[in-house]
């Protein structure tokens, strides 16, 4: 029954190529209802007007596609439940960092960068225990770090991780902040990230004096010189930057 | 240069670019006819015409409006005040070591957003305010440009200040995704600018004031940890220890002794201020006939 073979495998390629094109579609995009997103599509795609910028932006197009492996966790920035168990992802790396160096700092450092390094310890876990509290029942539950790649018996090498987080972190909140849409929860998120960015400019000045808000340094996190701007990433760019220092994995979805 | 790029550029700062180019059809029609004719080189001249067409005809909702022209006086005002004590020739005190570069890149980035808001308003945006229009000295209390410590602390006045006020209107902004962003993105600046600046409040020129970089409890268990009571109404209710409906102690490994839960507690979470505290700070800076 050779041709009832070729129709079955037929039916089966074809089965099973929809079902990747439709993994492999963005969650984003898949949502055509959202005229919005049409919208978007068209003025990208087709929107180019000439045919050879049609073509330069394809080769351009940024990949959206989720990871849809199992395993790990998922963020699922459908809602705010996904945009604060992310900043509850972020927290507990800050958390775990700070507490390893609070119990046992360089020898190199100053006094008052011990004291600094407590305070910091407290405020992180605040911040960490403030979501898990929140999130409840939603949360992501508790992430496996992995600071192999951090001397922590070097203030050097120390305060460029502690800086690495802090600048991560502003960026983190600045990028997530507006896709909030319950009011209190960005409040929450504006009172966290400015204390972050107090501890950024602090380290900073630990390294650098004068390092507080250099933005030139930022640029690659997404600030800005000219407009006086912060840094601000999307959470697919800051968990990719995050990646190295979490074993778990963490998985995105309707980014 | 690719036009998805430059589209997701500014659909950072601008969460309403697709809304914006949408109704003006014709803008784009013409674009896109054009957009077959010409060469490459000349893309950036055309998409610029097609932003003004989207951009020119559009207004800002008003409570966007609202907030960003309070956003603009504030920076008015903190501009004015580094300005001051940079260029002045009433400015009598010294600045110490590395301390005039920091108030020159502070300046800059108060300059930065004077312009950003003014140009992201147009039309809408405030009149200018201008020097002469301040008095950061409030009637003679603080001789701000004679004394390099009263100086510092005001100026951390202003900045924990604009912290507070940011935080207190990004729910108006968020009608404005990526409007709601840049003030985000200016709010972490200040925050950063009051940390440099208390960490220069400890230094023996600042005065020796025992002030953390983050704003913690005052050291009679005040809300205001400035040691300045003047500034009370800058850190009213900075003493929260509730958030949302959690209580952020009892801390694992925090001190109890010495309101130690208590600090960590304050320390971690900035607060909003309400507008009309706000205002009622910027107005002790400003003359009569100028007030907010």
């Amino acid at each position: 029954m050779p041709v009832n073979n070729l129709l079955i495998k037929t039916l089966k390629n074809r089965i099973m190529e929809s079902l990747k094109e439709n993994q492999e579609t963005s969650p984003k995009e898949t949502d055509i209802l959202d005229s919005r997103l049409q919208r978007r599509a068209f003025l990208q795609y087709a929107g180019a007007g000439a045919a050879v910028m049609a073509l330069v932006a394809a080769g351009c197009k940024k990949d959206r596609s989720p990871d849809m492996s199992f395993g790990g966790v998922t963020l699922d920035f459908k809602d705010d439940v996904g945009v604060l168990n992310y900043a509850y992802a972020l927290e507990q790396l800050e958390a775990a960092f700070y507490i390893k160096v609070a119990s046992a700092p360089p020898a190199g450092f100053t006094q008052a960068q011990k004291n600094y390094f407590q305070d910091v310890q407290f405020h992180e876990i605040a911040h960490r225990e403030f979501f898990k509290k929140a999130l409840g029942t939603a949360s992501i539950g508790s992430l496996d770090v992995d600071f192999s790649s951090i001397d922590f018996t070097s203030a050097t090498s120390v305060l460029a991780t502690a800086k690495t987080f802090e600048d991560l972190g502003v960026a983190a909140y600045n990028g997530a902040g507006a896709r909030l849409k319950t009011p209190a929860n960005l409040v929450i998120a504006g009172q966290i990230v400015s204390v972050e960015a107090r501890h950024a400019a602090w380290v900073r000045d630990q390294i650098s004096n004068g390092s507080f808000a250099d933005l030139a340094s930022l640029t690659a996190l997404g600030a800005s010189v000219s407009g006086g701007l912060d840094a601000a990433l999307t959470p697919d760019k800051v968990l990719a930057a995050a990646k190295p220092f979490i074993k778990t994995k963490i998985n995105v979805i309707n980014l | 240069m690719n036009i998805v790029n430059i589209l997701e550029e500014i659909e950072k700062v601008d969460g309403e670019i697709y809304e914006r180019l949408n109704p003006r059809r014709q803008a784009m029609k013409d674009f896109f006819n054009v957009g077959k004719k010409i060469s490459l080189a000349a893309m950036p001249l055309a998409l610029g015409s097609m932003f003004n067409k989207a951009y020119g005809q559009t207004t800002l909702p008003a409570a966007v409006v609202d907030v960003l022209n309070f956003a603009l006086s504030l920076e008015y005002l903190e501009f004015h005040y580094y300005n001051h004590a940079l260029l002045g020739t009433d400015v009598t005190f010294t600045y110490p070591g590395a301390s005039k570069a920091a108030i020159t890149v502070i300046r800059d980035h108060e300059k930065a957003h004077v312009d950003l808001l003014k140009g992201a308003l147009g039309a809408s945006a405030r009149a200018e305010i201008t020097y002469a229009m301040t008095d950061f000295t409030v009637g003679g209390a603080f001789p701000v440009y004679s004394s390099y410590p009263t100086f510092l602390a005001v100026a951390q006045g202003f900045e924990d200040t604009g912290v507070r006020a940011y935080k207190g209107q990004a729910g108006a902004l968020m009608v404005s995704p990526g409007i709601l962003q840049t003030a985000l993105q200016i709010h972490s600046v200040e925050a950063r600018h009051a940390a440099h600046i208390r960490q220069m409040r400890t230094t023996p020129e600042g005065g020796n004031v025992a002030v953390k970089p983050w704003v913690s409890l005052g050291a009679a268990g005040q809300a205001n940890d400035s040691g300045v009571p003047a500034l009370d109404l800058v850190y009213a209710g900075e003493d929260s220890t509730m958030q949302a409906t959690v209580s952020i102690p009892p801390l694992t490994g925090a001190p109890t002794a010495n309101d130690g839960q208590k600090k960590a507690a304050v320390e971690s979470f900035d607060e909003v201020l309400a507008k009309a505290k706000v205002v009622e700070i910027a107005n002790l800076f400003l003359r009569t006939g100028f007030k907010l």
